[in-house]
């Protein structure tokens, strides 16, 4: 009764991603060699983007609970409750591969992937952020990806309608063959009102929502868990078409149909379309599943089976519906101009059925199909520690203000308002603090609570030491939300690795998950959910380790949030907390030295948790004007953006005796932040820092309209703000093609 | 002010309008369905907002001007009827006859969202009576397709019937290059139709008018129009 299209060849195996004892594990599972259906099914359920094979035996590790985690990872999204009834529903996914291949819509559709998880759960998106990882700006493809990923980011969510308020855009070498593009999510929901997408009851109808399926995206998800070698051109057809007109009407008629109460399950169809949608409903309520393909809306005639399991068309659902609703269901999507087919019915069964033209064409156990998915404990090695750079031994190559000077206008420091000004980031009107500062700051409705939100990484710290760069990027997510005022609550991380199959690269991975573990546990700031994406790598050189830490928090009152301009002369300015001026893995060292190597500085996460809690303090006491959290490119770098942010100067006292100026100014210590005070207030800080044993050290006042470092040339702020604005348009217009103008 | 704002599918600013609406007027306006085919009973301003009708994978606003609702609105707007439509809602207004003129795609061809500043043109209208002529407001932009265009004897007609409303301008009021984001002919934002009741305008107004949020620049259309009404009332 199985029809056997192709015969199942070792090569047809190997083409599907399955390693030879992977096959071997099927055989055994279903006792007879699979059909063609079943083989795309499988290679659909297990590759590394949708099985998490690699890596689930570390994500174990993650902490993931505390009291206010509604839902933590395993879900569409996770969800956290706010108070007031209110939940927040947010996800980071990545969609490296495809954007690579094609950068429009691979990036179109990773928005769309991301914002179909949030919405899904009954949440109504709010936000989108960001974080971006192109190669040199020198290598021949990387202004194409740029604006490619930018206008596809835009495209998309510009017409969706949701806000794109933050992110990270950089530049290095080791993303030359693979950029990254990891997509966040963040929508609101009633905390008694989330959707999920177990099924429940027998019999019940399984309906299929949204846009046709076509024969895009066939085994996007086997392609994203590959590395790419000379051919990734030809992929190109794996990649999906986002259609961001149909998502909108999608959400529409999803948040509809939910508030009429009709809906018992749902699911969106992501990586691996209808297969994997609807084994997880029927393995997740324990149920079997009997899907009729006849059934399905198709884009084109003639698709077969195999095709329809594995199309990964966007802006589809799969629901179960209470039977007595259907009608009022139904009717609602065909208001928004959508498709709405029952494609089959839940079964007690525990099996996988696919019928097609009157064939059987797959009938798998469906509880195995996700759970006998092959999990590996691939061999690692600890990346070896580098040695610690002593301030010492590195020596000025330049004046400070010189080197001041140069690093704001490189790649990764420059003003990257050239993409987010293709974002639309005021929809919605309730962007309180819009891209450009250390967190967005999102008003939920009418306010007065709010989100402060963020997306950051720093990978050659990960590079460096997994470790110490997995701790750092949850520590500098949690400082940029304290930044602004916010609690921090959550987060969602987006591990961006090479191939997992080798040691040192799986060394990374475990290392920097252990790193991320332990600075959600002393943070009180739990992983909620994530994405991981692996074979980031071409010709064997991979990604610089990439663990892209999403962070939510949550301000009481957003007209209380702090923002880091200085917002007028005569203001004191004070640094909070330690500087031993740490060079090791500094921007400073890297592109003003040219050395790109030691030991990142260390996040003392006791430490991290106290200068925080002491800041957040300042903002919400009202005592501070102006609040900036200070990481790539150390002091110097954050001053200048204050100064920049405000059209107003400072001057400031030279650095203290015992720690080299150089070292000093641009030293990437962690836990710092910068504010600013009236004079007033300053006695007052100083004695709530003393008593909470945080150091604070007074650098000077701001004044006049340049940056004037004691015993240096004085930066006018207009021009610092030209050469900090100039680099990224002019790389785009093709007027420079490297770091300097 | 009883308001009527459309809703097309793909329309994606209508949720912004409403709230400025009930902020500034104290009622809630109704929201229209595009396959409707009258408007509710003692609708006084019909607005058509943003965003991105039938996904514009068309021209702009082509589509939703065909739209079964847009016949009552022709008919309101013929009796007098004051209508504003905003960036998808000017491309909209355009398309359907009821302004000359189109919205190409920006100048640099790339989408645009920031903050612009426009220069109040008259103040003797019911859209800009809550200005002074000459003022200059802040407000923000968000489109790809925004670049104003008609014909040289219907630029001159707008000019000469004192038509233009808004221009993007410098923070000065001074006409700039530098300053016209989407390189629009003469600087034109926003224009009147010829009975001087209906508004085209590519800027959004709505996304300014809370002092909590920032600054209050768009509200002045608003509180004129609620000001207009309730004279001719």
């Amino acid at each position: 009764m199985l029809r056997n299209e192709p015969a199942i060849t070792p090569d047809l195996i190997a083409d599907h991603g399955l390693k030879p004892d992977e096959y071997e594990r099927i055989l055994k599972l279903i006792g007879r060699a699979p059909s063609f259906t079943e083989l795309g099914i499988f290679s659909a359920m297990w590759n590394e983007h949708c099985s998490y094979k690699s890596s689930k035996v570390h994500l174990r590790g993650l902490p993931t609970k505390a009291p206010w985690v509604i839902q933590g990872p395993g879900e569409n999204a996770g969800v956290i409750d706010i108070g007031d009834g209110l939940a927040v529903v947010f996800k980071m996914e990545s969609h490296n591969h495809p954007s690579y291949i094609e950068p429009y819509q691979g990036a179109a559709t990773g928005v769309g992937g991301i914002l179909r998880d949030v919405f899904t759960m009954g949440a109504r998106p709010i936000a989108c952020l960001n974080a971006l990882s192109f190669g040199d700006p020198r290598h021949p493809k990387t202004r194409h990806l740029v604006s490619g990923v930018v206008a596809g980011i835009g495209g998309y969510g510009n017409s969706f309608g949701v806000p794109t308020v933050g992110g990270q855009v950089r530049f290095h070498a080791r993303y030359d063959g693979n950029c990254l593009v990891n997509a966040m999510a963040v929508g609101i929901a009633q905390a008694d009102k989330i959707f999920y997408s177990a099924a429940s009851g027998v019999g019940m109808p399984i309906v299929y929502l949204g846009s046709k399926t076509g024969r895009d995206g066939i085994h996007g998800a086997t392609m994203a868990s590959a590395e790419f070698g000379a051919d990734a051109e030809e992929k190109r057809p794996t990649v999906q078409v986002g259609d961001p007109f149909s998502e909108k009407l999608l959400l529409e008629a999803c948040l509809e149909i939910m508030a009429k109460d009709c809906v018992i399950a749902i699911q969106d169809m992501g990586a691996a379309g209808l297969t994997s949608s609807a084994v997880e409903m029927g393995a997740k309520g324990n149920l079997g599943i009997d899907l009729d393909l006849d059934a399905v809306p198709c884009r084109e005639e003639g698709m077969s089976a195999y095709e329809m399991m594995l199309s990964e068309s966007q802006e589809r659902m799969l629901m179960v519906l209470k039977p007595e609703k259907e009608a009022e269901a139904e009717a609602i999507f065909r208001k928004w101009g959508l498709d709405f087919a029952v494609v089959g019915r839940t079964t007690p069964s525990m099996r996988f059925v696919v019928r097609h033209g009157g064939n059987v064409m797959a009938d798998l156990p469906i509880k195995e199909l996700g759970d006998e998915a092959p999990v590996y404990r691939r061999p690692f090695v600890d990346t070896v520690k580098p040695h610690t750079i002593r301030t010492a031994d590195v020596t000025a190559p330049v004046a400070l203000a010189d080197a001041l000077e140069t690093l704001i206008a490189t790649p990764d420091l420059c003003s990257k308002r050239w993409v987010w000004e293709q974002y639309d980031h005021v929809i919605l009107g309730n962007t309180v603090q819009r891209p450009g500062g250390d967190a967005a700051v999102v008003r939920i409705e009418e306010g007065p609570k709010a989100l402060a939100l963020t997306a950051d990484v720093t990978p050659r710290y990960c590079e460096a030491d997994p470790f110490e760069g997995g701790k750092q990027a949850v520590a500098e997510a949690w400082r940029n939300i304290t930044a602004v005022g916010g609690r921090p609550l959550a987060i969602t991380d987006n591990l961006n690795f090479g191939n997992p199959e080798r040691p040192e690269i799986m060394g990374q991975l475990v290392g920097c998950i252990r790193g991320i573990a332990a600075a959600c546990e002393a943070l009180a700031f739990p992983v909620v959910s994530g994405n991981v994406s692996l074979y980031n790598e071409t010709n064997g050189r991979a990604i610089l380790p990439t663990p892209t830490i999403g962070g939510v928090g949550v301000l009481p009152d957003f007209t209380k949030s702090a923002t880091l301009a200085f917002k007028a002369a005569g203001e004191v300015v004070l640094l909070v907390g330690e500087t031993v001026g740490w060079l090791g893995q500094s921007l400073y060292l890297r592109d003003i030295c040219g050395r790109e190597e030691g030991a990142p500085p260390p996040v003392d996460l006791a430490v991290e948790r106290r200068n925080g809690d002491f800041v957040r303090k300042l903002i919400d006491d009202g005592i501070v004007t102006a609040v900036h959290d200070l990481s790539d490119g150390g002091l110097a770098v954050a001053l200048a953006e204050m100064a920049m942010a405000g059209r107003v100067g400072a001057r400031l006292d030279g650095a203290p005796d015992g720690v080299p100026p150089h070292a000093f100014w641009f030293g990437e210590d962690q836990a710092r932040y910068l504010v600013t005070a009236k004079t007033a207030d300053v006695e007052a800080i100083l004695a709530g820092a003393r008593s909470a044993g945080v150091p604070v050290m007074r650098l000077g006042t701001t004044a006049g309209d340049a940056l004037a470092i004691a015993g240096e040339r004085a930066l006018p702020v207009a021009a610092l703000i030209t050469r900090f604005e100039a680099w990224l348009p002019a790389y785009m217009a093709g007027r420079t093609d490297n770091g300097s103008l | 002010m009883k308001a009527a704002v459309l809703v097309f599918p793909g329309i994606n600013r209508e949720r912004d309008m409403a709230r400025t609406l009930r902020l500034v007027s104290g009622r809630e306006p109704a929201m229209v369905w595009h396959a409707d085919t009258a408007l509710p009973p003692g609708t006084d301003l019909v607005v058509v907002p943003g965003g991105f009708s039938y996904g514009d994978y068309l021209r702009c606003g082509a589509i939703a001007a065909r739209a079964p609702i847009m016949d009552a609105v022709r008919a309101f707007a013929d009796k007098g009827g004051l209508v504003l439509g905003v960036c998808n809602g000017f491309q909209i207004l355009c398309e359907s006859g009821l302004l000359p003129g189109v919205l190409m795609r920006n100048q640099n061809l790339r989408f645009i969202c920031r903050d612009v500043y426009l220069r109040v043109e008259r103040s003797d209208t019911p859209f800009t009576r809550g200005y002074n002529a000459g003022q200059v407001i802040r407000v923000p932009v968000a489109h790809g397709e925004g670049n104003y265009i008609a014909d040289g004897e219907t630029i001159a007609r707008l000019e000469g019937e004192g038509r233009v409303l808004f221009r993007y301008a410098s923070p000065d009021g001074l006409l700039d290059p530098d300053w016209n984001h989407n390189g629009a002919i003469n600087g034109i934002a926003g224009i009147l139709g010829e009975r001087g009741n209906v508004l085209g305008m590519m800027p959004h107004p709505e996304n300014h008018v809370e002092a909590s949020m920032g600054r209050t620049d768009g509200r002045g259309l608003f509180a004129g129009l609620v000001d207009h009404l309730a004279q001719a009332a």
